[in-house]
């Protein structure tokens, strides 16, 4: 699955971030995770909505609701998650909830 | 040192002005190799590429021709490395990033299985069950009381156990096989299967630590009797099978499990940091 998007987005001319493993950059709360999430709109090819949302979250790095799409490998087949990311309409689908920006953690307290 | 300081490599694949771009087959063969070995590729057709703040950068591209590519904003504190890959197989490229990557010091990706609780702060209560439950010492609260994961790389790869407390099915791992732990959308059946509000307690119908605590008083007393062996490492293995099932714990999280004087104080200390973040909250 993953191999069959990859190489439809190589074969592509399109700008595209590619990463070994999302878990491991919320983790790490990589910068590149906050560029994605304030570049405006995003396509983002993953896994479930709800914990791609969280995993941004969770690198400070709030997706914007209203402007993101998650594409769940583990749901949709290769051309369907290919034919929506070369789709230029986006459709936000994160889960609405509660969470603003007082929500983000803060600092550990000691 | 913590995950959130290391430094990391990032790389750019550059086809934009002044290089030439490559083939689809060799793009995709450079990906692969690239992501096999951990690292974060920005393929680049034009424009500008936004510098990384925490770490180094490793351009490639087929500049061999070309002009000079224009720069801004670097700074000592992100070094850029550009390497020409005209001619470049893909060993020759992921050899190029792994070089770089430790000349910069980056952190070297696969060393930890990323593998820690994600919580959905639309469904956590802050109830604090997670914090007493964990003896790995995973979570924590933030300056307002707030539960969050903190130690990432104490939790136990492919243990969910947090998860299954969780009388919200708030905590997620992305990793796991199953929904709604895996992140799948949460439906009332999952709420009646996953809702154990407990203090680790219904695990095994008692208290899981003291249950622990009895088999091992009663496996000592009994085998000082029998000088079995045998007996007794199969008398654990039952009731560590029994606990794994129960818990979808994996066994050897189980077996890693410190002496039980250590579980109690463990546990006593996670139920008082729950305590007191929860006597913190505004009522």
């Amino acid at each position: 699955m993953k191999e069959a998007v990859l190489r439809k987005l190589a074969e592509s001319g399109l700008a595209f971030d590619a990463v070994a493993d999302l878990c491991e950059m919320s983790a790490r709360q990589d910068s590149s995770l906050q560029r994605l999430a304030e570049g405006g709109a995003v396509k983002i090819a993953a896994c479930f909505p709800r914990a791609v949302k969280w995993l941004f979250h969770a690198a400070r790095a709030d997706l914007p609701l209203d402007a993101a799409e998650v594409l769940n490998m583990r749901a949709l087949s290769a051309e369907e998650v290919t034919a929506a990311l070369f789709n230029p309409e986006v459709k936000p689908n994160l889960p609405e909830g509660k969470v603003t920006a007082s929500d983000a953690p803060k600092a550990a307290a000691a | 040192m913590a995950l959130t300081t290391q430094s990391t490599l990032r790389v750019v694949l550059y086809e934009g002005a002044n290089a030439q771009p490559l083939e689809a087959g060799d793009r995709f063969a450079a990906l692969s190799a690239l992501l096999e070995k951990g690292f974060a590729v920005t393929r680049v057709s034009g424009g500008r590429v936004a510098p990384h703040d925490r770490g180094s950068m490793l351009v490639l591209g087929k500049f061999a021709g070309g002009g000079s590519l224009a720069t801004e904003g670097l700074s000592a504190e992100t070094p850029v490395r550009f390497q020409d890959i005209t001619g470049f197989d893909t060993n020759r490229i992921r050899e190029s990033a792994e070089s770089a990557r430790a000349e910069f010091g980056a952190a070297k990706h696969g060393d930890w299985k990323p593998w820690f609780p994600v919580i959905d702060y639309d469904r956590c209560t802050n109830c604090m069950q997670c914090l007493s439950f964990c003896l790995f010492g995973v979570y924590g609260v933030d300056e307002q009381s707030k539960i969050q994961a903190q130690n990432h790389d104490n939790c136990k790869t492919n243990c969910p156990a947090c998860s299954r407390v969780c009388p919200e099915a708030a905590i997620m791992f992305p990793k796991y096989k199953a929904g709604p732990i895996n992140g799948d959308v949460v439906q009332n059946s999952d709420l009646g299967k996953e809702k154990m509000k407990i203090d680790i307690s219904a695990l095994l119908g008692g208290d899981v630590y003291s249950a622990l605590r009895q088999r091992s008083d009663a496996a000592k007393t009994r085998f000082s009797k029998e000088r079995d062996d045998k007996k007794a490492l199969a008398e654990r293995q039952k009731c560590l099978a029994k606990l794994a099932n129960a818990g979808d714990i994996p066994i050897e999280v189980l077996m890693s499990l410190p002496s039980p004087e250590e579980i109690q104080r463990r546990a006593v200390e996670a139920k008082a940091k729950a305590s007191a973040a929860l006597a913190a909250q505004p009522n």
